[in-house]
């Protein structure tokens, strides 16, 4: 018998995981110290990280490349409205629509996963541009109109920022967290090994489509949590910006320039492009594609982003999702 | 012409299978079978449609027509993934390591699906086929850093990995060294004595009669003879088949 050791959790994964609930603690206390202005701005920051998060769960880790996540973000964001407008408490409804998008992900999962590469990334914008259209016919939508969450308007501002502010960083928590544990249990595995080369994948029992629609499901959940927290933060809801492809550009950005294929690239490159976004916002589409420029850039000249090149320089995963294997005798790695 | 019929059922069969891509006819009516914890070889020149009927007994290439029986349930509509955890592995001729994980990732994962195995149980079955392929030492370099005999050894401990009762091999011999094919075919012997059904395709004919109990020759989409390997090596159409190709 080989005597050996498995070791998931290094000295920094574990340090990693104390310091990410320190954080997390003193995040959810600072409604009560901040002014309300960065809360709103943190806010904005925990959607941002979400997509991250969710785009390269989808693309990084199991391979599927959609440029059509908005379909999810919107979906959530309509189904809340929908909720709310049949009586339901609105931050429950917020939580709900999230939950219904993901459930309407399983049939798009069905027919879309059955695609591969960039007939799938394409698909996935048809189907986002569908559904954009499908909810204009809602009259309650009233078609590029949009409207607005009005129920939000009726709390008191600061309460409702609060609130919204919570939900956000909740979502976070809850989202890292699944998505750490998934990736580093058999599913994960599963995944990349699906990423890596699907007909292998096969062969080895693994059953690709079942395991493709877990990953799709949860990450549709996920971009439309982050859809839902941003419709109660902007009330408004247009069609256009809701299910705008601007955010799967963002999504690209955040995930190429942090580092695809890593548990942390993506949230650096959220913060990345959240103080991009607060000194450049406003540009207008020269800044959409100055962003997609960069996006590219990575892609061709850095594929494993920042937090890659990091990780080669100091060679220390915070976060790791893998397996190591250690013969007895061996010390273990700091 | 068969040398010892199969006096057991087979475990693993295929009747009638014809396979084209295209216009192109791969195989033709091909029967072919295995008995419980027989070994077999299978050899024909480039071509022959060899690694083809193994993609279809996999289940990773669907047949044209025909069909093929496990342990005499009938697996025509079975995907690969099933029929893997059934007991079904195979190897690739061209390695497909899983790229971006670790050696003993790529294992341990085999083991978790493909003999649904968990925790240490999953790492022990590993563990083991890492060792007796002789990889154990690599067991956290990236896939992606392994050499192609590595990445062939890698392909045999991920199919050792899903605890098989029928193992595929498709030209892992090749490349070795005299002393590394050795160490090969010592393996393959023990896998047999441990009861595991084989199937051997290999161009390196001496290193398939040390483990081999039956030989069968493919040659453009058909099987054209089977039995004892002396018998089959000595068939006229083989020779044929093989002139001008070089039986090593
Ligand atoms: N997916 C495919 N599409 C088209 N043609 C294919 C495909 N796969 C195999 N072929 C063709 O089928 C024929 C048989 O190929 P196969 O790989 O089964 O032969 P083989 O007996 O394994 O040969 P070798 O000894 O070279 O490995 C070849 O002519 C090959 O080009
Ligand atoms: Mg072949």
């Amino acid at each position: 018998m080989i005597a050996y050791e498995i070791e998931r959790w290094t000295r920094s994964g574990k340090a990693t995981l104390v310091a990410a609930a320190a954080v997390l603690l003193v995040l959810a206390m600072l409604p009560a110290l901040a002014n309300g202005l960065l809360i709103d701005k943190l806010t904005t920051l925990f959607i941002y990280i979400l997509l991250a998060v969710m785009w390269n769960l989808l693309a990084g880790y199991a391979g599927l490349v959609s440029v059509g996540q908005q379909a999810f973000f919107g979906v959530g964001g309509y189904l809340a409205l929908r909720l709310v407008d049949a009586g339901m408490t609105p931050y429950l409804a917020l939580v709900v629509g999230a939950v219904g998008a993901g459930i309407v992900a399983i049939p798009i999962s069905s027919f879309a996963l059955r695609l591969k590469g960039g007939e799938f990334a394409i698909a996935m914008w048809v189907i986002a541009e569908a559904l954009r259209i499908v909810v204009m016919f809602d009259p309650l939508v009233q078609g590029e109109t949009g409207t607005s969450l009005l129920a939000l308007n009726a709390l008191d501002p600061d309460l409702r920022r609060n609130l919204t502010y919570w939900l956000g960083l909740g979502s976070l928590a809850l989202i890292l967290s699944v998505t750490y544990w998934l990736l580093r249990s058999r599913i994960g595995a599963a995944a990349q090994a699906i990423r890596d080369d699907e007909e292998a994948a096969a062969s080895i029992g693994i059953d690709v489509m079942r395991i493709k629609q877990i990953i799709f499901v949860l990450a549709a959940f996920g971009c439309a949590l982050a859809g839902t927290i941003w419709l109660a933060s902007a009330i408004t809801f247009l069609p256009r910006t809701n299910f705008g492809v601007q955010w799967t550009v963002f999504m690209l950005f955040m995930v190429l320039v942090g580092g695809l294929r890593t548990f942390e690239g993506p949230i650096i490159g959220a913060v990345i492009f959240f103080l991009l976004q607060t000194a450049f916002g406003g540009l207008g589409v020269w800044y959409l594609t100055g962003l997609g420029v960069i996006a590219v850039c990575f892609a061709l000249y850095l594929p494993e982003g920042l937090w890659g090149l990091w990780r080669q320089r100091i060679g220390i995963d915070l976060l790791s999702v893998g397996v190591l294997f250690r013969p007895s005798g061996d010390r273990p790695t700091p | 012409m068969s040398g010892e019929p199969a006096m057991t059922p087979p475990v693993l069969a295929c009747s009638g299978i014809d396979k084209h891509f295209g216009a192109l006819k791969v195989l033709n009516a091909v029967d072919f079978a295995v008995a419980s914890g027989e070994a077999v070889g299978i050899v024909g020149p480039n071509g022959a449609g060899k690694t083809t009927l193994f993609g279809v007994l996999a289940g990773a290439i669907p047949p044209s027509g025909g069909s093929v029986r496990y342990g005499g349930v009938d697996l025509t509509g079975t995907g690969a993934a099933a029929r893997c955890r059934s007991g079904i592995a195979r190897t690739h001729q061209v390695p497909r390591p899983f790229l971006g994980m670790s050696v003993f990732e790529n294992t341990m994962t085999a083991a978790q699906f493909g003999a649904g195995l968990s925790g240490r149980a999953a790492a022990d079955c590993a563990a083991e086929a890492l060792e007796r392929t002789a990889l154990l030492h690599h067991a956290n370099r990236p896939a992606a850093a392994l050499g192609l005999l590595d990445r062939k050894r890698l392909e045999l401990a991920r199919a050792l990995a899903t605890c098989p009762r029928v193992i595929l091999l498709d030209e892992i011999g090749g490349g070795l060294t005299e002393a590394e094919l050795g160490l090969l075919i010592a393996l393959i012997g023990k896998l047999k004595g441990d009861g595991l059904t084989i199937v051997w395709i290999e161009h390196i004919l001496h290193a398939l009669l040390k483990v081999i109990d039956r030989l069968v020759c493919m040659s453009a989409g058909t099987v054209i003879a089977e039995g004892h390997p002396d018998a089959v090596m000595a068939d006229p159409e083989v020779r044929r088949a093989y002139l001008g190709g070089a039986v090593a």
